[in-house]
C-alpha cells in the first residue's frame, strides 16, 4: 500500500474530464478529495490524497500525467519559509491536521508536510508570514 | 557579597561566570543557593514576543529648501508616522497602518504591513519611500517632499518603547461558540486552545521579580544591539497579585527602553500580523541579572513549575474587563503542551518564542564572556511593591 498527497492542476481541455472517476475504476485507487477548484476559462486545482497498491499507483500516476495533468506532491506547495519562522508556535493548536509541533527539546516549531492538508490556515495565522503556498 | 563593580572587573579580566536563565536552574538544583551563589556572577534573561507599545523616532535631516514636517502628514511606505515635533523629528508606532488597509472590513482582516514592517525594513537596510505634505511658513517654506530615506543617512534613528516585557501574562482562551480573533492569535470556540505569550522561566522580570536589580539605567540586549531601560513601562503594576515565593500570577512590572536603531539587527525586530487584529513589533529583549547575593539567585533560579500565568475569557472577560480569571496555570504545564481547564483538555500555542528567547540568553551571555558588554548600577529603581503603584481602569466622565 502506498498513500500520498498530490496536487493537480488541470489544463482548460481536461476539466470536463472524469479523470478521478478513472483511478478509481481502471487502477484501483483510493482518493479523498482535500480541495478542489475550477476557474472558467482556467485550469483546474485538485489537491488529493492518493491511496493504493504501490504498482496501480504508478500506473494511475502515469496514465494522469499521459492525459496532460500535471503532478506534484503536496509538500512542494506549501512551505515553510525557515528564516522567516520566529518558532512562536501560535500554529500547533490552530492547525486542524496537526502538522506542526513543538520539539520538546530545542523548543523550535517542527513542520510535518506529510500531514499537510492544504486548508491553508496557517498561511493567515502565521505572525510572522513564514508559511506560503504555491498552487 | 558581590558588587556591580566587582563584577565588571571581572568582565574586564574575562574572568566573569555567566549562565542564563535556564541553566541556572539545574545549576542551583545541582549544587545549592549557596555554592551557586560563589560561583556565578551574572544569569542572563531573554524574551522574544509581540510588543505593540513600541516604535522608533528619527530625525531624517533637512532639505533643501527646508520643510516644516510637525503639524504636517508624513508616511513612510504609505504607513503614516506622527508629525507632530519640530521640522524634520517623526515618531512611528509599531501599530500603525497605511490609510487604505481595509481593517476589519473584510473579516478577519490580515494587517499584512505596517509601522513594525517599516521599522524591520529599515533596520534591515532597505530604502523606505517618505511622502509629507504640510504648511508653508517662513522659515520652513516647502510644502511637499517625496524622496527615498535609508537608515545610514538618517541622523537619528532610535526604537523607542513604552511598554515591553510584560512580568507575566495572560493565558488567552475562547468560551464563545465562534472563532474570535485577538492580539493573543486566533482562539478557537469552546475552550479550542490556550494561547499564551511570556518566556516563563528565561523571562526578564520574572527573574527579578521585586526590581532588586532592574532598574533605570540597566544596560540590555535590545532588538540584537544594546540598549537602556529608562523608566517603567506603562500599565506597570507591580502591586498585582502575587504567589507565596513573590513571583506575580497576573501581568504585572512592564519596562520602557530605548536604544540606537542603527546597532540593531532585524533578525531581533521582526513585523508581526495578527489576523483580524493589526500590526505589531516582536521585539527581542535581554536583560543581565547581577548575582549580588543569594536572595538575587534564589530568584533568578525560579523554574517553570513554580511560575503561574491566569487563564481569561477572551470572548467575554477581557474585552468587557469583568477581571474574572478561570483558574491559574504553570509554565511548566503551558509548555508540555496541554492545559486542562474546567475539565477539559486544551492544546496550547505560545506567542513568545522560547526558542528565540534562549538565542538572546545566549547572546548576551556571550557578549559579557568576550569583555564586550558591562553591567551597569541602576540610577534609580522601577516603583516597587511597596510604592502603591499600581495600574487603573478609566474612569469614563461622559461630556454630555
Amino acid at each position: 500500500m502506498i498513500s500520498k498527497r498530490i496536487v493537480l492542476h488541470f489544463p482548460h481541455r481536461l476539466v470536463d474530464q472524469p479523470i478521478v472517476y478513472r483511478l478509481v475504476k481502471d487502477y484501483d485507487l483510493n482518493f479523498n478529495i482535500l480541495k478542489a477548484s475550477v476557474t472558467p476559462q482556467e485550469e483546474g486545482l485538485m489537491v488529493l490524497e492518493l491511496s493504493g497498491e504501490e504498482e496501480n499507483f504508478k500506473q494511475g500516476i502515469a496514465y494522469l500525467e499521459r492525459s496532460g495533468v500535471k503532478i506534484q506532491l503536496l509538500s512542494e506547495d506549501i512551505v515553510r519559509r525557515d528564516e522567516k519562522c520566529t518558532h512562536c508556535g501560535v500554529c500547533v493548536p490552530i492547525c486542524p491536521a496537526g502538522a506542526f509541533s513543538i520539539d520538546p527539546q530545542s523548543r523550535k516549531v517542527v513542520f510535518h508536510d506529510d500531514k499537510c492538508i492544504a486548508c491553508e490556515i496557517c498561511i493567515k495565522i502565521c505572525p510572522a508570514h513564514a508559511m506560503e503556498v504555491y498552487f | 557579597m558581590r558588587t556591580i563593580a566587582q563584577i565588571n572587573k571581572k568582565i574586564k579580566q574575562k574572568e566573569v561566570v555567566v549562565v542564563t536563565a535556564e541553566e541556572v536552574i539545574d545549576l542551583v538544583k545541582k549544587k545549592g543557593l549557596k555554592k551557586t551563589t560563589e560561583e556565578v556572577d551574572v544569569v542572563t534573561t531573554g524574551t522574544f514576543g509581540p510588543m505593540c507599545s513600541s516604535g522608533a523616532y528619527f530625525n531624517i535631516g533637512h532639505s533643501k529648501p527646508k520643510i516644516k514636517l510637525g503639524g504636517g502628514i508624513c508616511k513612510l511606505n504609505d504607513v503614516p508616522a506622527y508629525a507632530a515635533f519640530a521640522a524634520v523629528d517623526i515618531y512611528l508606532g509599531a501599530a500603525a497602518l497605511p490609510d487604505d488597509d481595509p481593517r476589519n472590513k473584510v473579516y478577519p482582516g490580515e494587517f499584512k504591513y505596517g509601522g513594525a514592517h517599516v521599522i524591520e525594513e529599515l533596520v534591515a537596510g532597505k530604502d523606505i519611500r517618505l511622502e509629507a505634505t504640510t504648511y508653508g511658513t517662513d522659515c520652513y517654506p516647502r510644502k511637499r517632499l517625496e524622496t527615498w530615506i535609508n537608515i545610514k543617512d538618517l541622523n537619528e534613528a532610535v526604537l523607542f518603547n513604552m511598554r515591553n516585557a510584560y512580568q507575566n501574562y495572560n493565558v488567552a482562551v475562547n468560551l464563545s461558540d465562534r472563532m474570535i480573533y485577538t492580539y493573543m492569535g486566533a482562539l478557537k470556540p469552546n475552550l479550542g486552545n490556550a494561547n499564551y505569550c511570556s518566556a516563563g522561566q528565561l523571562s526578564p522580570l520574572l527573574k527579578d521579580p521585586f526590581y532588586r536589580t532592574i532598574g533605570i539605567g540597566t544596560r540590555i540586549f535590545l532588538g540584537g544591539g544594546v540598549g537602556y531601560i529608562i523608566w517603567h513601562g506603562t500599565q506597570h503594576n507591580p502591586v498585582a497579585p502575587r504567589k507565596e515565593n513573590g513571583i506575580p500570577c497576573r501581568g504585572a512590572g512592564t519596562l520602557a527602553v530605548i536604544g540606537d536603531l542603527k546597532q540593531m539587527q532585524a533578525e531581533w525586530l521582526r513585523g508581526t500580523s495578527m489576523l483580524g487584529y493589526g500590526v505589531s513589533l516582536t521585539v527581542g529583549i535581554g536583560v543581565p541579572i547581577p548575582v549580588l547575593d543569594e536572595e538575587v539567585l534564589r530568584y533568578a533560579a525560579i523554574s517553570d513549575e513554580e511560575i503561574f500565568a491566569p487563564v481569561v475569557d477572551y470572548s467575554v472577560d477581557y474585552p468587557q474587563a469583568t477581571g474574572k480569571v478561570l483558574g491559574e496555570v504553570s509554565y511548566a504545564q503551558l509548555k508540555s503542551g496541554f492545559i486542562e481547564i474546567m475539565g477539559k483538555k486544551v492544546p496550547t500555542g505560545g506567542l513568545s518564542s522560547y526558542a528565540k528567547a534562549r538565542e538572546i540568553a545566549e547572546e548576551l551571555k556571550s557578549w559579557i564572556r568576550q569583555g564586550k558588554f558591562f553591567l551597569t548600577e541602576p540610577v534609580a529603581p522601577l516603583p516597587g511593591v511597596e510604592s502603591g503603584y499600581t495600574c487603573k481602569l478609566l474612569r469614563e466622565r461622559p461630556c454630555s
